[in-house]
């Protein structure tokens, strides 16, 4: 992200760009679209927490969408009449984040001394538990509502402004759609300014130097225990805040939305796109987002069209395509599609680092 | 206390299962260092292929026996091509890559395998066939099956001719030496690649037995059967000591034994609260547990720093 470098006129049309774009949207696609991009920047907004995680500290996450879950889970039990309970947002979403960090370091605290494959598994199980209790607490006693999930969930307002009804302003209609675009752009900006901040600040750099090499950050000073909380910590608050924007945007949820195949969207979102540079984690969510869904609003037509009738399953061959591009996007580029250049210089070929140590070597001899 | 032979009759059966699957990922894991994620997709593949190569020779009546035999053969054999493939396309180009890329194209297999399946078999479950009559026989209170018995027995030979492989042929000898330290098995002579490939198709060939065993027990084959079953297999390679062999066995039964343990006491237990749905829970709940408490598994001596 180099926009402190660009000429401002750019920085404005950048933002008047995204301002103007959910009606750009509208007009072009249709409504069901500016939907979708309500849709990808709560998706950018878990990619850029997951990102902490992941691309700055190095901790692979797989279980991160468990956070996601407890945070609308928050929003949906204080916000609907599973239990009669009405709590206005700003206190639901906050108590969502903090317990979606509760849980961060519940979870981070016992397994922060183990690494790599070990991490990614005992995550993976987490978000597993997680998601099993949601789906069977719902017997004896109903908490969750059980694979039914939660509905009628209050939608987003603030103070009398419902974010649910179409309001008018300068003659132009805001509906329901638009204005969680322009909500989730506002919290989605937010974790980016975030982001960005943790990633020049003492932090973000004691994150980076646990995540090449944990060793030596120790000897360094820094407190690799504390250091790694914070950063689960982090990506878990980021998590419970979506979640919660989730539930009041949806409506309804269900375990089902919490499904290990999120995790590994999100996480594929991240790596696709560039592990720790927040431009490439929001291409890869946009990227993600959008283009699952045009293939399957494009490959049935298509079909249609080639061969006169629906041969393969859109959805199953959606999936398919995501596959396939995953593995070749990998094999293509294995650092991403938009890596961060620090990181570009760290995945350098082996043979090039070997040639460099050998010359030092040889300089030395000399 | 019929319920506990039972339950633990039935941890053993799925627990030999687990301990297949497991080898698997072991093997991959102490040579590669690599979580392959596809591998419980490879269990399902087998499964399917053993289902439709029983189906079509039991249709040209061929005798059961026979019909079996050919359908394992032919799956074992699809399995460890398949295998071969996998590595071939997603890992090997990647070996020198970040840790991570690796795991996502591992992640791409699995997903592409699991909606070919759904595209070539559909979404339904399939009945497996049983061409025998299933007979009961009855252990200590417990009910034992024909099939589960094969099962028991099977894995067993399979796993002591694999350490018999491992332990005493030549080839054994250059997957631990690659295990060990891969450029100085190369320096030595030993062919990397071939016996990475090798490696593959030998986990592959076990997954491809341990589809037809899950078949053959539950009656059911389906496309997202793998999934699951990877899944806990990998914890049992994990709870064993990841990288060793005889700790996914180990692994793989004490995974099995806890699950059907847990699951068949944890009603009594928590006094109704919870109920045998709560079964995939314990499998994660062990995992947290063990590498809290042992980070290295049961029998691992590597220590979990290695990343």
């Amino acid at each position: 992200m180099k926009f402190n470098h660009q000429s401002k006129p750019m920085l404005a049309a950048f933002a008047a760009a995204l301002l103007v774009l959910p009606f750009i949207i509208d007009s072009l696609l249709g409504h069901g679209w500016v939907r979708i991009a309500d849709f990808a920047l709560l998706y950018i907004m878990l990619a850029l927490g997951l990102n902490i995680v992941v691309g700055y500290a190095g901790l692979l996450d797989l279980g991160y969408i468990a956070f996601f879950a407890v945070g609308a889970y928050t929003y949906a039990l204080l916000g609907s009449p599973q239990f009669g309970l009405h709590w206005p947002i700003w206190a639901v979403l906050p108590l969502g984040a903090l317990l979606a960090c509760f849980f961060g370091v519940l979870l981070g605290a016992p397994t922060l001394r183990l690494r790599g494959d070990y991490l990614a598994i005992v995550t993976l199980g987490f978000g597993e538990i997680i998601r099993i209790f949601m789906n069977n607490l719902n017997a004896p006693v109903n908490i969750t509502n059980g694979p039914q999930g939660i509905s009628s969930i209050d939608p987003l307002s603030m103070g009398g402004f419902s974010f649910s009804k179409t309001h008018e302003l300068f003659g132009v209609d805001f509906t329901a759609v638009h204005l969680h675009y322009y909500l989730f752009l506002g919290f989605t900006l937010l974790v980016i300014f975030v982001s960005l901040r943790l990633q020049h600040s003492r932090i973000g750099r004691a994150w980076m130097a646990i995540r090449e090499d944990e060793v030596a950050a120790n000897a360094m000073g820094i407190n690799t225990r504390n250091i790694k909380l914070l950063a689960f910590a982090m990506g878990a608050t980021f998590g419970g805040i979506s979640g919660g924007l989730f539930a009041g945007f949806q409506g309804f949820v269900s375990p089902e939305s919490f499904s290990l195949m999120e995790s590994v969207m999100i996480l594929c979102m991240v790596v696709l796109g560039g592990m720790g540079n927040i431009a490439g984690v929001v291409l890869g969510g946009v990227l993600l987002v959008i283009l699952p869904e045009a293939f399957r609003h494009g490959a049935g037509p298509l079909q249609q069209a080639l061969f006169g009738k629906i041969v393969v399953d859109p959805e199953s061959l959606r999936m398919l395509m995501f596959g396939l591009a995953l593995i070749l996007v990998m094999l293509w580029r294995p650092a991403g599609l938009w890596p961060s250049t620090q990181r570009r210089r760290e995945l350098m070929p082996d043979e090039t680092v070997a040639q460099q140590e050998q010359d030092t070597v040889y300089d030395a001899a000399k | 206390m019929d319920i506990l032979f039972q339950q633990i009759v039935n941890g053993l059966v799925q627990g030999s299962v687990y301990a297949l699957v497991a080898l698997g990922y072991t093997m991959v894991y102490g040579i590669l260092g690599l979580i392959n994620f596809a591998h419980g997709e490879v269990v399902m593949v087998g499964a399917m292929v053993a289902l439709t190569v029983l189906q079509i020779l039991l249709a040209a009546a061929l005798s059961s026996v026979l019909a079996v035999l050919c359908s394992l053969m032919v799956a074992v054999a699809a399995c460890m091509a398949l295998g071969y493939g996998i590595e071939r396309v997603a890992y090997r180009p990647l070996r020198n890559a970040p840790r991570l890329a690796p795991l996502i194209t591992a992640i791409g297999v699995s997903i592409v395998l699991q909606n070919l399946a759904m595209m070539i078999w559909g979404r339904e479950y399939h009945a497996f066939p049983m061409p025998f009559s299933n007979g009961l026989h009855e252990l200590g209170g417990a009910i034992i099956t024909d099939v589960q018995i094969a099962i028991v027995l099977i894995a067993l030979l399979m796993m002591a001719g694999l350490m018999l492989l491992i332990h005493r042929s030549r080839f054994g000898r250059s997957m631990r030496a690659v295990a060990e330290n891969p450029s100085a098995a190369a320096l030595m002579g030993v062919d990397i690649n071939r016996v990475i490939s090798a490696t593959f198709m030998l986990g592959s060939a076990l997954a491809a037995v341990a589809g037809f065993m899950v078949s053959a027990n539950y009656g059911i084959v389906h496309y997202y059967m793998g999934f699951m079953l990877g899944l806990k297999a990998f914890t049992a390679a994990v709870l064993g000591g990841i990288g060793n062999l005889r700790g996914a066995m180990l692994g793989g039964v004490v995974l099995g034994l806890i699950e059907s343990l847990g699951a068949g006491y944890i009603g009594d237990l928590s006094g109704g609260f919870f109920g045998s749905n709560y079964q995939d829970v314990f499998a994660f709940f062990v995992l947290i547990a063990v590498l809290v408490f042992r980070p290295s598994g049961l029998l691992g001596e590597r220590v979990a720093e290695r990343a």
